[in-house]
Protein backbone atom coordinates (compact mmCIF):
# COMPACT_ATOMS: atom_id res chain seq x y z
CA UNK A 1 0.00 0.00 0.00
CA UNK A 2 2.91 2.32 0.78
CA UNK A 3 4.31 2.09 -2.73
CA UNK A 4 1.70 3.96 -4.80
CA UNK A 5 1.31 6.61 -2.10
CA UNK A 6 5.00 7.38 -2.24
CA UNK A 7 4.91 7.54 -6.01
CA UNK A 8 2.01 10.02 -5.77
CA UNK A 9 3.99 12.27 -3.45
CA UNK A 10 6.94 12.01 -5.78
CA UNK A 11 4.81 13.08 -8.73
CA UNK A 12 3.46 16.03 -6.85
CA UNK A 13 6.96 17.15 -5.88
CA UNK A 14 8.09 16.68 -9.42
CA UNK A 15 5.20 18.77 -10.68
CA UNK A 16 6.02 21.55 -8.21
CA UNK A 17 9.60 21.39 -9.31
CA UNK A 18 8.57 21.80 -12.95
CA UNK A 19 6.31 24.72 -12.09
CA UNK A 20 9.01 26.51 -10.13
CA UNK A 21 11.51 25.95 -12.88
CA UNK A 22 9.05 27.39 -15.39
CA UNK A 23 8.35 30.42 -13.19
CA UNK A 24 12.07 31.10 -12.76
CA UNK A 25 12.58 30.76 -16.49
CA UNK A 26 9.87 33.35 -17.13
CA UNK A 27 11.43 35.75 -14.65
CA UNK A 28 14.89 35.25 -16.12
CA UNK A 29 13.56 35.68 -19.62
CA UNK A 30 11.72 38.88 -18.76
CA UNK A 31 15.05 40.50 -17.85
CA UNK A 32 16.44 39.48 -21.21
CA UNK A 33 13.29 40.55 -22.99
CA UNK A 34 13.63 44.09 -21.65
CA UNK A 35 16.94 44.30 -23.47
CA UNK A 36 15.27 42.84 -26.53
CA UNK A 37 12.43 45.38 -26.42
CA UNK A 38 14.87 48.27 -26.06
CA UNK A 39 16.96 47.03 -28.94
CA UNK A 40 14.00 46.51 -31.24
CA UNK A 41 12.48 49.87 -30.34
CA UNK A 42 15.66 51.93 -30.79
CA UNK A 43 16.68 50.16 -33.96
CA UNK A 44 13.13 50.39 -35.33
CA UNK A 45 12.92 54.13 -34.63
CA UNK A 46 16.49 55.01 -35.51
CA UNK A 47 17.51 53.06 -38.58
CA UNK A 48 14.99 54.28 -41.22
CA UNK A 49 16.47 57.74 -41.24
CA UNK A 50 19.96 56.29 -41.53
CA UNK A 51 18.90 54.43 -44.64
CA UNK A 52 17.18 57.52 -46.05
CA UNK A 53 20.22 59.79 -45.67
CA UNK A 54 22.86 57.09 -46.09
CA UNK A 55 25.08 55.63 -43.39
CA UNK A 56 28.09 57.54 -44.57
CA UNK A 57 26.60 61.00 -44.28
CA UNK A 58 25.19 60.00 -40.93
CA UNK A 59 28.30 58.57 -39.32
CA UNK A 60 31.01 60.54 -41.08
CA UNK A 61 29.19 63.83 -41.63
CA UNK A 62 30.67 66.56 -39.50
CA UNK A 63 27.70 68.95 -39.49
CA UNK A 64 24.83 68.64 -37.10
CA UNK A 65 22.17 71.19 -37.99
CA UNK A 66 18.85 69.44 -37.50
CA UNK A 67 16.86 72.48 -38.67
CA UNK A 68 18.62 72.28 -42.05
CA UNK A 69 18.27 68.50 -42.22
CA UNK A 70 22.01 67.96 -41.66
CA UNK A 71 22.48 65.02 -39.34
CA UNK A 72 26.23 64.33 -39.13
CA UNK A 73 27.10 62.40 -35.96
CA UNK A 74 30.88 62.34 -36.41
CA UNK A 75 31.61 65.19 -33.94
CA UNK A 76 29.60 63.43 -31.24
CA UNK A 77 31.22 60.06 -31.92
CA UNK A 78 34.66 61.65 -31.65
CA UNK A 79 33.51 63.55 -28.58
CA UNK A 80 32.35 60.42 -26.77
CA UNK A 81 35.57 58.59 -27.61
CA UNK A 82 37.78 61.49 -26.49
CA UNK A 83 35.97 61.99 -23.23
CA UNK A 84 35.92 58.26 -22.48
CA UNK A 85 39.60 57.84 -23.32
CA UNK A 86 40.41 60.84 -21.13
CA UNK A 87 38.36 59.45 -18.27
CA UNK A 88 40.15 56.11 -18.52
CA UNK A 89 43.56 57.80 -18.74
CA UNK A 90 42.82 59.51 -15.44
CA UNK A 91 40.63 56.99 -13.65
CA UNK A 92 42.45 53.72 -14.39
CA UNK A 93 45.95 54.58 -13.09
CA UNK A 94 44.49 56.21 -10.00
CA UNK A 95 41.97 53.45 -9.45
CA UNK A 96 44.45 50.60 -9.84
CA UNK A 97 47.05 52.24 -7.62
CA UNK A 98 44.41 52.81 -5.01
CA UNK A 99 43.26 49.18 -5.25
CA UNK A 100 46.83 47.94 -4.81
CA UNK A 101 47.43 50.17 -1.82
CA UNK A 102 44.17 49.07 -0.23
CA UNK A 103 44.77 45.34 -0.68
CA UNK A 104 48.52 45.07 -0.26
CA UNK A 105 49.98 47.93 1.70
CA UNK A 106 47.32 49.62 3.81
CA UNK A 107 46.73 48.58 7.40
CA UNK A 108 43.32 47.26 8.34
CA UNK A 109 42.38 50.57 9.94
CA UNK A 110 43.27 52.66 6.91
CA UNK A 111 41.39 50.24 4.66
CA UNK A 112 38.35 50.40 6.92
CA UNK A 113 38.46 54.16 6.62
CA UNK A 114 39.04 54.50 2.87
CA UNK A 115 36.89 51.76 1.40
CA UNK A 116 33.51 53.02 2.63
CA UNK A 117 34.42 56.53 1.48
CA UNK A 118 35.15 55.25 -2.01
CA UNK A 119 31.90 53.34 -2.05
CA UNK A 120 30.14 56.52 -0.99
CA UNK A 121 31.66 58.18 -4.05
CA UNK A 122 29.57 55.84 -6.21
CA UNK A 123 26.39 56.97 -4.52
CA UNK A 124 26.81 60.68 -5.24
CA UNK A 125 24.33 61.72 -7.98
CA UNK A 126 26.02 62.67 -11.24
CA UNK A 127 24.41 66.10 -11.16
CA UNK A 128 26.48 66.84 -8.05
CA UNK A 129 29.67 65.89 -9.88
CA UNK A 130 28.55 68.15 -12.71
CA UNK A 131 27.87 70.95 -10.26
CA UNK A 132 31.32 70.62 -8.69
CA UNK A 133 32.76 70.69 -12.20
CA UNK A 134 30.93 73.84 -13.15
CA UNK A 135 31.68 75.67 -9.92
CA UNK A 136 35.28 74.64 -9.29
CA UNK A 137 36.94 72.79 -12.16
CA UNK A 138 35.69 74.76 -15.16
CA UNK A 139 36.71 78.21 -13.80
CA UNK A 140 40.04 76.70 -12.73
CA UNK A 141 40.75 75.41 -16.24
CA UNK A 142 39.62 78.70 -17.77
CA UNK A 143 41.98 80.66 -15.53
CA UNK A 144 44.96 78.34 -15.78
CA UNK A 145 44.93 77.08 -19.37
CA UNK A 146 42.61 79.53 -21.14
CA UNK A 147 39.70 78.59 -23.40
CA UNK A 148 36.09 78.38 -22.30
CA UNK A 149 36.81 75.96 -19.47
CA UNK A 150 33.89 73.80 -20.53
CA UNK A 151 36.04 71.24 -22.31
CA UNK A 152 37.24 67.73 -23.05
CA UNK A 153 39.69 68.11 -20.19
CA UNK A 154 37.05 69.08 -17.63
CA UNK A 155 34.78 66.23 -18.69
CA UNK A 156 37.66 63.74 -18.63
CA UNK A 157 38.68 64.72 -15.12
CA UNK A 158 35.17 64.59 -13.70
CA UNK A 159 34.37 61.29 -15.45
CA UNK A 160 37.74 59.94 -14.35
CA UNK A 161 36.71 60.57 -10.76
CA UNK A 162 33.26 59.13 -11.37
CA UNK A 163 34.61 55.80 -12.62
CA UNK A 164 37.02 55.48 -9.67
CA UNK A 165 34.61 53.61 -7.38
CA UNK A 166 33.83 51.09 -10.14
CA UNK A 167 37.48 50.51 -11.01
CA UNK A 168 38.61 50.39 -7.38
CA UNK A 169 35.96 48.16 -5.86
CA UNK A 170 36.08 45.55 -8.63
CA UNK A 171 39.89 45.53 -8.75
CA UNK A 172 40.04 45.23 -4.98
CA UNK A 173 37.72 42.22 -5.15
CA UNK A 174 39.85 40.68 -7.88
CA UNK A 175 43.09 41.23 -5.95
CA UNK A 176 41.63 39.93 -2.72
CA UNK A 177 40.42 36.82 -4.52
CA UNK A 178 44.03 35.86 -5.31
CA UNK A 179 44.84 33.00 -2.94
CA UNK A 180 47.13 34.13 -0.09
CA UNK A 181 49.40 31.18 -0.91
CA UNK A 182 50.46 32.98 -4.13
CA UNK A 183 51.62 35.90 -2.04
CA UNK A 184 53.46 33.71 0.46
CA UNK A 185 55.02 31.66 -2.32
CA UNK A 186 56.30 34.73 -4.06
CA UNK A 187 57.60 36.36 -0.91
CA UNK A 188 59.28 33.13 0.18
CA UNK A 189 61.10 33.20 -3.17
CA UNK A 190 62.68 36.46 -2.12
CA UNK A 191 60.39 38.80 -4.03
CA UNK A 192 59.59 42.19 -2.54
CA UNK A 193 55.99 43.31 -1.98
CA UNK A 194 56.04 45.36 -5.17
CA UNK A 195 57.55 42.55 -7.26
CA UNK A 196 54.87 40.28 -5.88
CA UNK A 197 52.17 42.71 -6.96
CA UNK A 198 53.67 43.19 -10.40
CA UNK A 199 54.65 39.64 -11.26
CA UNK A 200 52.11 37.53 -9.38
CA UNK A 201 49.03 39.40 -8.23
CA UNK A 202 48.41 41.39 -11.40
CA UNK A 203 48.60 38.39 -13.74
CA UNK A 204 46.45 36.37 -11.35
CA UNK A 205 43.80 39.07 -11.04
CA UNK A 206 44.00 40.15 -14.66
CA UNK A 207 40.54 39.16 -15.77
CA UNK A 208 38.94 40.96 -12.83
CA UNK A 209 41.00 44.06 -13.43
CA UNK A 210 40.06 44.10 -17.10
CA UNK A 211 36.42 43.71 -16.09
CA UNK A 212 36.75 46.71 -13.79
CA UNK A 213 38.12 48.79 -16.67
CA UNK A 214 35.34 47.66 -19.01
CA UNK A 215 32.69 48.60 -16.50
CA UNK A 216 34.38 51.94 -15.84
CA UNK A 217 34.45 52.52 -19.59
CA UNK A 218 30.76 51.71 -19.83
CA UNK A 219 30.02 54.21 -17.13
CA UNK A 220 32.09 56.92 -18.85
CA UNK A 221 30.50 56.35 -22.26
CA UNK A 222 27.01 56.35 -20.81
CA UNK A 223 27.31 59.27 -18.38
CA UNK A 224 25.05 62.11 -19.46
CA UNK A 225 24.23 64.67 -16.81
CA UNK A 226 27.77 65.51 -15.71
CA UNK A 227 29.00 65.74 -19.31
CA UNK A 228 26.18 68.05 -20.32
CA UNK A 229 27.07 70.37 -17.47
CA UNK A 230 30.81 70.58 -18.06
CA UNK A 231 31.71 69.49 -21.60
CA UNK A 232 30.42 72.59 -23.37
CA UNK A 233 28.18 70.67 -25.78
CA UNK A 234 29.33 72.34 -28.99
CA UNK A 235 28.57 69.96 -31.83
CA UNK A 236 32.01 70.28 -33.40
CA UNK A 237 35.06 68.09 -33.53
CA UNK A 238 37.28 69.29 -30.65
CA UNK A 239 40.61 70.70 -31.80
CA UNK A 240 42.30 70.47 -28.42
CA UNK A 241 41.79 69.25 -24.87
CA UNK A 242 40.50 72.70 -23.99
CA UNK A 243 37.83 72.80 -26.69
CA UNK A 244 34.20 72.15 -25.83
CA UNK A 245 32.74 68.85 -26.94
CA UNK A 246 29.38 67.11 -27.21
CA UNK A 247 28.98 63.40 -26.53
CA UNK A 248 26.40 61.06 -28.03
CA UNK A 249 24.50 60.85 -24.78
CA UNK A 250 24.45 64.63 -24.38
CA UNK A 251 23.15 64.95 -27.92
CA UNK A 252 20.10 62.84 -27.14
CA UNK A 253 19.42 64.37 -23.75
CA UNK A 254 19.79 67.97 -24.89
CA UNK A 255 17.48 67.80 -27.86
CA UNK A 256 14.95 65.07 -27.16
CA UNK A 257 12.70 67.51 -25.32
CA UNK A 258 11.77 69.50 -28.38
CA UNK A 259 12.69 67.28 -31.32
CA UNK A 260 9.99 66.22 -33.75
CA UNK A 261 9.85 64.36 -37.04
CA UNK A 262 13.16 63.54 -38.65
CA UNK A 263 15.09 65.33 -35.92
CA UNK A 264 13.56 62.96 -33.41
CA UNK A 265 14.41 60.00 -35.59
CA UNK A 266 17.98 61.27 -35.86
CA UNK A 267 18.23 61.24 -32.07
CA UNK A 268 17.10 57.65 -32.03
CA UNK A 269 19.79 56.98 -34.61
CA UNK A 270 22.25 58.54 -32.16
CA UNK A 271 21.03 55.96 -29.68
CA UNK A 272 21.70 53.20 -32.19
CA UNK A 273 25.28 54.42 -32.66
CA UNK A 274 25.80 54.60 -28.91
CA UNK A 275 24.43 51.10 -28.58
CA UNK A 276 26.76 49.75 -31.25
CA UNK A 277 29.81 51.52 -29.79
CA UNK A 278 29.20 50.03 -26.37
CA UNK A 279 28.67 46.58 -27.85
CA UNK A 280 31.90 46.85 -29.87
CA UNK A 281 33.94 48.11 -26.89
CA UNK A 282 32.66 45.31 -24.71
CA UNK A 283 33.34 42.70 -27.35
CA UNK A 284 36.90 43.91 -27.89
CA UNK A 285 37.59 44.02 -24.18
CA UNK A 286 36.07 40.59 -23.60
CA UNK A 287 38.00 39.10 -26.49
CA UNK A 288 41.35 40.43 -25.28
CA UNK A 289 40.77 39.25 -21.74
CA UNK A 290 39.71 35.82 -22.99
CA UNK A 291 42.75 35.57 -25.25
CA UNK A 292 45.09 36.53 -22.45
CA UNK A 293 43.52 34.06 -20.11
CA UNK A 294 44.14 31.30 -22.60
CA UNK A 295 47.83 32.16 -22.95
CA UNK A 296 50.11 30.75 -20.23
CA UNK B 1 84.72 26.77 9.84
CA UNK B 2 82.46 24.67 12.00
CA UNK B 3 79.90 22.43 10.41
CA UNK B 4 77.03 24.23 12.13
CA UNK B 5 75.06 26.23 9.55
CA UNK B 6 72.18 27.45 11.71
CA UNK B 7 72.16 27.92 15.48
CA UNK B 8 68.88 28.47 17.25
CA UNK B 9 69.27 29.72 20.82
CA UNK B 10 66.42 30.15 23.28
CA UNK B 11 64.03 31.01 20.49
CA UNK B 12 60.36 31.69 21.23
CA UNK B 13 57.72 32.81 18.77
CA UNK B 14 54.51 34.55 19.76
CA UNK B 15 51.45 35.53 17.71
CA UNK B 16 49.65 38.05 19.88
CA UNK B 17 49.20 36.29 23.23
CA UNK B 18 49.73 32.81 21.82
CA UNK B 19 53.15 31.22 22.19
CA UNK B 20 53.81 28.80 19.32
CA UNK B 21 57.49 28.06 19.99
CA UNK B 22 58.93 27.98 23.45
CA UNK B 23 62.64 28.42 24.15
CA UNK B 24 63.98 26.32 21.31
CA UNK B 25 67.67 25.32 21.15
CA UNK B 26 68.75 23.50 18.01
CA UNK B 27 71.68 23.30 15.58
CA UNK B 28 71.42 22.57 11.90
CA UNK B 29 74.52 21.10 10.30
CA UNK B 30 75.77 21.96 6.85
CA UNK B 31 74.72 19.58 4.05
CA UNK B 32 72.46 17.45 6.14
CA UNK B 33 68.81 16.65 5.82
CA UNK B 34 67.30 17.48 9.17
CA UNK B 35 63.90 15.85 9.57
CA UNK B 36 61.42 17.49 11.93
CA UNK B 37 58.55 15.39 13.19
CA UNK B 38 55.87 15.98 15.76
CA UNK B 39 52.11 16.11 16.15
CA UNK B 40 49.96 18.90 14.77
CA UNK B 41 50.40 22.28 16.51
CA UNK B 42 53.81 21.31 17.82
CA UNK B 43 55.39 24.37 16.16
CA UNK B 44 57.11 22.65 13.23
CA UNK B 45 55.78 24.92 10.49
CA UNK B 46 56.10 28.02 12.66
CA UNK B 47 59.74 27.06 13.16
CA UNK B 48 60.35 26.92 9.38
CA UNK B 49 58.60 30.26 8.90
CA UNK B 50 60.79 31.75 11.63
CA UNK B 51 63.91 30.74 9.72
CA UNK B 52 63.03 32.79 6.64
CA UNK B 53 61.09 35.38 8.66
CA UNK B 54 57.83 34.62 6.90
CA UNK B 55 56.27 34.94 10.36
CA UNK B 56 56.89 38.68 10.05
CA UNK B 57 53.88 38.84 7.72
CA UNK B 58 51.54 37.76 10.50
CA UNK B 59 50.10 40.60 12.51
CA UNK B 60 51.15 40.60 16.17
CA UNK B 61 54.19 38.42 15.49
CA UNK B 62 56.93 38.70 18.12
CA UNK B 63 59.97 36.63 19.07
CA UNK B 64 62.58 36.14 21.77
CA UNK B 65 66.02 34.58 21.51
CA UNK B 66 68.22 34.30 18.46
CA UNK B 67 68.51 32.45 15.18
CA UNK B 68 72.02 32.62 13.76
CA UNK B 69 72.46 31.65 10.12
CA UNK B 70 76.09 31.30 8.98
CA UNK B 71 77.27 33.48 11.83
CA UNK B 72 74.69 36.25 11.56
CA UNK B 73 71.58 36.84 13.64
CA UNK B 74 68.76 36.97 11.12
CA UNK B 75 66.69 39.25 13.34
CA UNK B 76 69.43 41.88 13.51
CA UNK B 77 68.15 45.24 12.29
CA UNK B 78 70.50 45.49 9.30
CA UNK B 79 69.46 42.14 7.81
CA UNK B 80 67.99 42.29 4.29
CA UNK B 81 64.87 40.16 4.68
CA UNK B 82 64.33 39.73 0.95
CA UNK B 83 67.89 38.47 0.57
CA UNK B 84 67.41 36.17 3.57
CA UNK B 85 64.33 34.59 1.99
CA UNK B 86 66.26 33.99 -1.18
CA UNK B 87 68.97 32.16 0.79
CA UNK B 88 66.43 30.01 2.62
CA UNK B 89 64.11 28.74 -0.09
CA UNK B 90 60.81 27.33 1.09
CA UNK B 91 58.50 24.70 -0.39
CA UNK B 92 54.98 24.65 1.03
CA UNK B 93 52.63 21.78 1.78
CA UNK B 94 50.25 22.79 -0.98
CA UNK B 95 52.08 23.34 -4.23
CA UNK B 96 51.28 26.82 -5.51
CA UNK B 97 52.54 27.32 -9.03
CA UNK B 98 52.12 30.94 -10.00
CA UNK B 99 49.48 31.46 -12.68
CA UNK B 100 52.08 31.49 -15.44
CA UNK B 101 53.95 29.09 -17.70
CA UNK B 102 56.25 26.38 -16.35
CA UNK B 103 59.20 28.34 -17.74
CA UNK B 104 58.11 31.60 -16.12
CA UNK B 105 57.49 29.90 -12.79
CA UNK B 106 61.11 28.80 -12.65
CA UNK B 107 62.51 31.97 -14.23
CA UNK B 108 60.54 34.15 -11.79
CA UNK B 109 63.19 34.29 -9.09
CA UNK B 110 66.06 34.64 -11.52
CA UNK B 111 64.36 37.51 -13.34
CA UNK B 112 63.72 39.12 -9.99
CA UNK B 113 67.42 38.82 -9.24
CA UNK B 114 68.18 40.72 -12.43
CA UNK B 115 68.97 37.99 -14.96
CA UNK B 116 67.76 39.31 -18.32
CA UNK B 117 69.60 37.40 -21.04
CA UNK B 118 67.45 34.71 -22.60
CA UNK B 119 70.23 32.12 -22.87
CA UNK B 120 71.17 32.57 -19.20
CA UNK B 121 67.54 32.19 -18.19
CA UNK B 122 67.19 29.10 -20.39
CA UNK B 123 70.20 27.55 -18.70
CA UNK B 124 68.92 28.34 -15.20
CA UNK B 125 65.46 26.97 -15.97
CA UNK B 126 66.86 23.77 -17.40
CA UNK B 127 69.37 23.26 -14.60
CA UNK B 128 66.77 23.90 -11.91
CA UNK B 129 64.18 21.61 -13.47
CA UNK B 130 66.79 18.87 -13.79
CA UNK B 131 67.77 19.20 -10.14
CA UNK B 132 64.12 19.21 -9.17
CA UNK B 133 63.67 16.00 -11.17
CA UNK B 134 61.04 17.44 -13.50
CA UNK B 135 62.95 18.32 -16.68
CA UNK B 136 62.32 15.06 -18.54
CA UNK B 137 58.57 15.34 -18.05
CA UNK B 138 58.10 18.94 -19.14
CA UNK B 139 60.90 19.71 -21.60
CA UNK B 140 58.51 19.79 -24.56
CA UNK B 141 55.86 21.97 -22.92
CA UNK B 142 57.68 24.64 -20.97
CA UNK B 143 55.23 27.26 -22.21
CA UNK B 144 52.10 25.57 -20.90
CA UNK B 145 50.63 26.68 -17.59
CA UNK B 146 52.31 25.51 -14.41
CA UNK B 147 48.87 24.98 -12.94
CA UNK B 148 48.03 22.25 -15.45
CA UNK B 149 50.64 19.88 -14.04
CA UNK B 150 49.70 17.06 -11.67
CA UNK B 151 50.05 17.65 -7.93
CA UNK B 152 53.40 15.84 -7.73
CA UNK B 153 54.75 17.66 -10.75
CA UNK B 154 53.58 20.98 -9.32
CA UNK B 155 55.46 20.26 -6.11
CA UNK B 156 58.64 19.46 -8.02
CA UNK B 157 58.08 22.64 -10.02
CA UNK B 158 57.96 24.56 -6.75
CA UNK B 159 61.18 22.87 -5.70
CA UNK B 160 62.83 23.77 -9.02
CA UNK B 161 61.56 27.32 -8.65
CA UNK B 162 63.37 27.58 -5.33
CA UNK B 163 66.58 26.14 -6.78
CA UNK B 164 66.57 28.75 -9.55
CA UNK B 165 67.32 31.50 -7.06
CA UNK B 166 70.39 29.57 -5.80
CA UNK B 167 69.54 29.28 -2.12
CA UNK B 168 71.83 27.80 0.51
CA UNK B 169 69.06 26.15 2.47
CA UNK B 170 65.89 24.39 1.41
CA UNK B 171 62.99 24.45 3.85
CA UNK B 172 60.24 21.97 3.13
CA UNK B 173 56.91 22.11 4.94
CA UNK B 174 55.26 18.71 4.55
CA UNK B 175 56.09 18.71 0.85
CA UNK B 176 54.47 15.37 0.12
CA UNK B 177 51.40 15.51 2.35
CA UNK B 178 49.05 15.70 -0.63
CA UNK B 179 50.92 13.40 -2.98
CA UNK B 180 50.72 9.78 -4.05
CA UNK B 181 53.54 7.37 -3.12
CA UNK B 182 55.28 7.55 -6.49
CA UNK B 183 55.39 11.36 -6.52
CA UNK B 184 56.55 11.22 -2.92
CA UNK B 185 59.35 8.87 -3.90
CA UNK B 186 60.45 11.20 -6.70
CA UNK B 187 60.61 14.16 -4.34
CA UNK B 188 62.60 12.14 -1.82
CA UNK B 189 65.03 11.09 -4.55
CA UNK B 190 65.51 14.72 -5.51
CA UNK B 191 66.19 15.63 -1.89
CA UNK B 192 68.85 12.94 -1.50
CA UNK B 193 70.56 14.24 -4.63
CA UNK B 194 70.34 17.86 -3.49
CA UNK B 195 71.88 17.17 -0.11
CA UNK B 196 75.47 17.52 -1.30
CA UNK B 197 74.88 21.12 -2.40
CA UNK B 198 72.28 22.31 0.06
CA UNK B 199 71.32 22.11 3.69
CA UNK B 200 67.78 20.78 3.91
CA UNK B 201 65.21 21.03 6.67
CA UNK B 202 62.25 18.76 6.13
CA UNK B 203 59.12 19.09 8.24
CA UNK B 204 56.97 16.04 7.82
CA UNK B 205 53.90 14.43 9.33
CA UNK B 206 54.97 11.17 7.83
CA UNK B 207 57.47 9.74 10.31
CA UNK B 208 58.48 7.05 7.82
CA UNK B 209 59.55 9.78 5.44
CA UNK B 210 61.92 11.17 8.06
CA UNK B 211 63.23 7.65 8.59
CA UNK B 212 63.82 7.28 4.84
CA UNK B 213 65.59 10.53 4.00
CA UNK B 214 66.69 12.44 7.11
CA UNK B 215 70.25 12.23 8.44
CA UNK B 216 69.15 13.54 11.79
CA UNK B 217 65.65 13.84 13.15
CA UNK B 218 64.23 16.28 15.66
CA UNK B 219 61.04 15.59 17.58
CA UNK B 220 58.92 18.64 18.42
CA UNK B 221 56.13 18.71 20.97
CA UNK B 222 54.03 21.66 22.15
CA UNK B 223 56.36 24.23 20.63
CA UNK B 224 59.54 22.76 22.11
CA UNK B 225 62.26 20.33 21.11
CA UNK B 226 62.01 16.98 22.88
CA UNK B 227 65.13 15.50 21.37
CA UNK B 228 67.29 15.51 18.28
CA UNK B 229 69.75 12.88 17.08
CA UNK B 230 70.78 10.61 14.24
CA UNK B 231 67.66 9.29 12.55
CA UNK B 232 68.51 5.65 13.25
CA UNK B 233 68.85 6.35 16.95
CA UNK B 234 65.64 8.38 17.20
CA UNK B 235 63.67 5.63 15.51
CA UNK B 236 65.21 2.68 17.35
CA UNK B 237 66.42 3.86 20.73
CA UNK B 238 65.15 7.37 21.55
CA UNK B 239 66.24 8.83 24.88
CA UNK B 240 62.85 10.31 25.69
CA UNK B 241 59.79 8.17 26.31
CA UNK B 242 57.51 10.71 24.58
CA UNK B 243 59.43 10.25 21.31
CA UNK B 244 58.97 6.54 21.53
CA UNK B 245 55.26 6.94 22.30
CA UNK B 246 54.75 9.25 19.31
CA UNK B 247 56.60 6.98 16.90
CA UNK B 248 54.60 4.00 18.08
CA UNK B 249 51.38 5.94 17.64
CA UNK B 250 50.45 6.01 21.32
CA UNK B 251 49.50 9.68 21.11
CA UNK B 252 49.46 12.61 18.76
Amino acid sequence: MAGPKKAGAGNRLERNDRLIRLALLVVAFSAVSVLLVITVFIVGQGTPIMFRYGFKSFLAGSDWYPSEKLFGLWPMIVGSLFVTAGALAIGVPFGLSCAIVLTEFASKRVRGLIKPVIELLAGIPSVVYGFMGVVILVPFIRRTFGGPGLSVLAASIILGVMILPTVISISVDALQAVPPSYREGSIALGATRWQTVKMVLFPAARSGIIASIILGMGRAVGETMATIMIAGNAAEIPRSLLAPVRTLTSNVALEMGYATGEHREALFATGVVLFVIIMVLNTIANATSAKRRKAP
Amino acid sequence: MSDIAIEIRGFSQYFGQVRKINGLDLDVRRHEILGIIGPARSGKSTFLCALNRLNDLVRGSRHEGAIVVEGRDIYAPDVDVVELRRRLGMVFATPVPLPRSIYENVAFGARRAGVRRRDELDAIVRDSLEKGGLWEEVLDRLESSGQKLSGGQQQRLCLARILAVKPEFILLDEPTSGLDPISTMKIEESLRRLKKDYTIILVTNNTKQAARVADRTAFFLNGGLVEVGPTAKIFTAPDDRRTDDYLRGRFG
